[in-house]
């Protein structure tokens, strides 16, 4: 069947949507995203396939990831008239008895429940009454809105993710999907559309920040094949919202494209995918295959003279191709070397055709401004930034997960409310935004309202929406060299001043943490950086100093302490501090002598125990099995 | 970018080359198209583990692209390999949110395990250490992958344990 018209559209929604929200039979929804897959969903999936088999009235099936990674696998279970409960780190031993549990209405192993749904309904559900409005809570269990991971979370370009099986295009229609995508072809002229995208203030959310719908004008002014590209090559260590989006929802990202299709003018489209990301080229295709059985895209879409068809390629491992011009040369199948830009890609890019590229997250939110329009997206956000931005919460920090807030919420708001602080309780020292490209934040920053500007004004950069947080045993003279380290591999070589710049500061850097750092060392650091900053030929080089700027900014006595007093106060550059067993600390239980590999720590049960220098290799695995923090870093 | 250049060794070994197959690849699956060059790369790679030379002297005149350059992205992008890889590949992930959980002690754990000592591929061809960056299993961190099979919250003293399972 093919969808024409806005009313084919309707008559999927309805029925779907009451199969989402008033299933027939108990369904028992699985996270089963790469991360939930990893942590175990996969294993439990098949454990509940077995001991449920199909026709005994519950319905196994797969969601993407809600984004609470830390609690993962996350399960959901929906009756009909009940309510719906999301379980927390059901493994394949515990799956079979929640199951059993929820049917019997036992609700009491509450470190099982992360919460219950108030409202599953997505923003673009305006029309559809919550289907549990009138059902009783459970009670002594939270709401999952209430809980401090998801209360200040607005989920725009995560509306779907976790609430419907990303192979399903009737479930992605159910919540509203390819209504906006009609409303584009059917009720706007394109000049409008690019005029909505434009009022909303959306900036695009791959690192950049241009504006979307002046990216968007400017392709349509552009004479030639017009191609639209998706940026799925999310290359920041530590950014993983784009891989969530595709695994979760690969139709919200294809009915954005459709969208700028439609509003540019372009019949092809092209995703480059990561080629780390497996699952999500698999969603992908199939949502692709899907699409298109029902017409929505290939040729005369809706039986209109609008055609469009899309075609996946996959990277092959280079940070650089994030780059437009990088990206665009690696479609064409070449090695995948920025280009200067003074003629933009917009004009001349793919095939020397104007071409429109947009990251995964952008294009994820064109489908919500077009349906709720321009002033509802424009009404959140801050002067400069509107609307909201995913950050992957990762490193040292209790919650880690995909949050999805308002621009301007403060750095400590994420952190610590949604974020629930640093891990085990350890002493806050920076949080990393925007990946290699990007800069390390210092405690006094914490009350920054997170936007593109702000995070500019103090040498970071939005980025992709990494956010790492760091505690005291990170070394930031030992992650500034990280950063270097990454880029000199990733460097595509082509001008002097990346390829031998970064080479040099990396050099110095690792002099420092060997613990040959000499006087003059920072200094002829920022000279450099300067230098790369100014003289390189993409982005990757004029942005590969901020790493080590902005450590040097918000952390000078640490260079100082290697530099001076050669040594390391976190206790990561290997020359420049030794573990030490503080006798008075030490509970003589045995277990840092048992896991070391060198057999160094000797000691009596009950007894302080001690360390032998000589043997020591300094791999931490005591540091980080003693309850008792006995072992000291000296 | 990465430094593959064949040794001695690699260069001895014959690999056995079904060119029918090779034509099903570049033909069928990718219609000859050098737009599709690195994807046709992969598919070589998944099928050999490696990039062996004689399948990339065939696919320039396959497709008309001169050899140097099918060479310059065969050795400009991360994944590909010009030398045939162990058994297992373990993959360490190298994100930052795994460096800064300790990532970089299990691989040096792993390369003193394995003896590996500036290798990448053990002698026996049992294992490859790669590393990669952000495999997006941030939760999970320090994570390695071993083939398929992802461990994550792993600590450098559990490492030998999870190698042992593998042959």
């Amino acid at each position: 069947m093919k969808i024409e018209s806005t009313a084919d559209l309707e008559k999927i929604r309805q029925e779907y949507s009451n199969k989402l929200y008033y299933p027939d039979s108990t369904k028992v929804l699985f996270g089963m995203a790469s991360c939930g897959i990893a942590a175990g969903a996969k294993a439990a999936f098949e454990k509940a396939q077995q001991d449920f088999p199909q026709g005994n009235g519950i319905q196994i099936s797969q969601t993407g990831c809600l984004g609470f990674c830390e609690a993962e696998p996350l399960i959901e279970i929906v009756q009909t008239g009940k309510p719906r409960v999301i379980y927390q780190n059901i493994t394949e031993e515990k799956i079979v008895e929640v199951i059993h549990s929820y049917l019997e209405n036992d609700f009491k192993k509450t470190k099982w429940i992360l919460g219950q749904v108030r409202d599953p309904r997505s923003l673009m559900e305006d029309h559809v009454e919550n289907p549990i409005r009138e059902i009783d809570p459970i009670e002594k269990i939270p709401f999952l809105e209430d809980t401090p991971f998801y209360h200040d979370q607005v989920k725009i370009a995560l509306r779907n993710c976790g609430y419907i099986d990303p192979d399903s295009i009737e479930e992605y229609i159910a919540r509203g999907g390819y209504f906006a995508f009609f409303r584009a072809l059917f009720d706007h002229k394109p000049q409008e559309v690019i005029q909505i995208i434009k009022d909303s203030g959306l900036r695009g959310r791959g690192g950049g920040g241009f504006s979307a719908g002046v990216k968007w004008a400017t392709c349509a002014r552009h004479h030639g094949e017009r191609y639209i590209i998706c940026n799925a090559d999310e290359g920041d260590p530590g950014a993983y919202m784009d891989r969530s989006i595709l695994e979760g929802d690969p139709h919200s990202v294809l009915e954005g494209m459709l969208i700028a299709a439609v509003a540019i003018g372009s019949s092809h489209g092209f995703m480059y995918v990561r080629n780390e990301y497996p699952l999500a080229v698999k969603r992908l295709v199939t949502a692709i295959k899907q699409a298109e059985k029902y017409g929505l895209l290939g040729d005369n879409i809706a039986g209109t003279d609008f055609s469009f068809n899309i075609k996946i390629s996959t990277g092959a491992g280079a940070f650089v191709c994030g780059e437009s011009t990088a990206l665009m040369a690696s479609l064409e199948g070449q090695v995948g070397r920025p280009r200067a830009k003074y003629v933009h890609t917009v004009e001349k890019g793919f095939r020397n055709n104007p071409s429109n590229l947009n990251n995964v997250e952008t294009y994820a939110n064109v489908p919500a401004i077009i349906s709720k329009g321009a002033d509802w997206y424009a009404g959140m956000g801050t002067e400069g930034s509107k609307g909201t931005k995913v950050f992957s919460l990762v490193g040292k920090i209790k919650n880690t997960g995909l949050v999805e807030v308002v621009m301007g919420t403060t750095l400590r708001n994420i952190i610590y409310d949604i974020g629930g602080g640093v891990l085990k309780k350890k002493k806050f020292k920076a949080v990393q935004t925007g990946g290699p490209s990007g800069g390390c934040i210092p405690e006094k920053y914490l009350d920054l309202g997170v936007d593109f500007d702000e995070l500019t004004k103090i040498g970071s950069i939005m980025g992709s929406g990494g956010m790492i947080v760091m505690d005291q045993d990170t070394c930031m003279v030992d992650v500034a060299r990280y950063f270097l380290d990454f880029l000199k591999e990733e460097s595509c070589g082509q001008c002097n001043p990346c390829r031998e710049g970064i080479k040099r500061m990396l050099q110095i850097l690792t002099r420092i943490c060997e613990g040959h750092g000499e006087e003059g060392d920072v200094e002829l650091l920022e000279e450099l950086g300067d230098m790369v900053a100014k003289a390189s030929l993409c982005g990757l080089g004029t942005s590969a100093p901020n790493p080590v700027i902005t450590t040097i900014n918000y952390f000078r006595d640490e260079y100082q302490a290697h530099i001076k007093d050669k040594k390391c106060p976190a206790g990561v550059c290997k020359n420049l501090f030794y573990y030490e067993i503080d006798e008075e600390a030490c509970t003589g239980c045995r277990l840092c002598a048992l896991k070391c590999p060198q057999e160094a720590i000797t000691g009596e049960k009950k007894e302080p125990h001690k360390l032998d220098q000589d043997k020591c290799i300094k791999c931490s695995i005591c540091y980080e099995a003693c309850k008792f923090n006995a072992v000291v870093v000296k | 970018m990465n430094e593959a250049r064949p040794s001695k060794a690699t260069q001895a070994k014959e690999v056995e080359i079904d060119y029918l197959e090779l034509d099903k690849i570049i033909e069928e699956e990718f219609g000859n198209d050098k737009e599709n060059l690195i994807m046709i790369l992969q598919a070589i790679q998944r099928r050999y583990n490696f990039l062996p030379q004689a399948t990339l002297k065939y696919l320039s005149e396959k497709i008309d692209v001169s050899y140097s350059r099918i060479y310059g992205v065969g050795t400009f992008y991360a994944t590909f390999s010009l030398e045939p890889k162990g058994r297992n590949i373990i993959s360490i992930c190298l994100g930052t949110a795994c460096h800064v959980r300790g990532g970089e002690r299990v691989r040096e754990r792993i390369v003193d395990t394995l003896n590996l000592n500036g290798k990448a591929t053990t002698d026996d061809m049992r294992f490859t250490l790669e590393g990669v960056r952000c495999i997006g299993c941030c939760s999970l961190g320090p994570v390695m992958k071993v083939n398929e099979d992802v461990h994550g919250r792993i600590g450098a003293d559990e490492v030998k344990k999870v190698l042992e399972k593998y042959e």
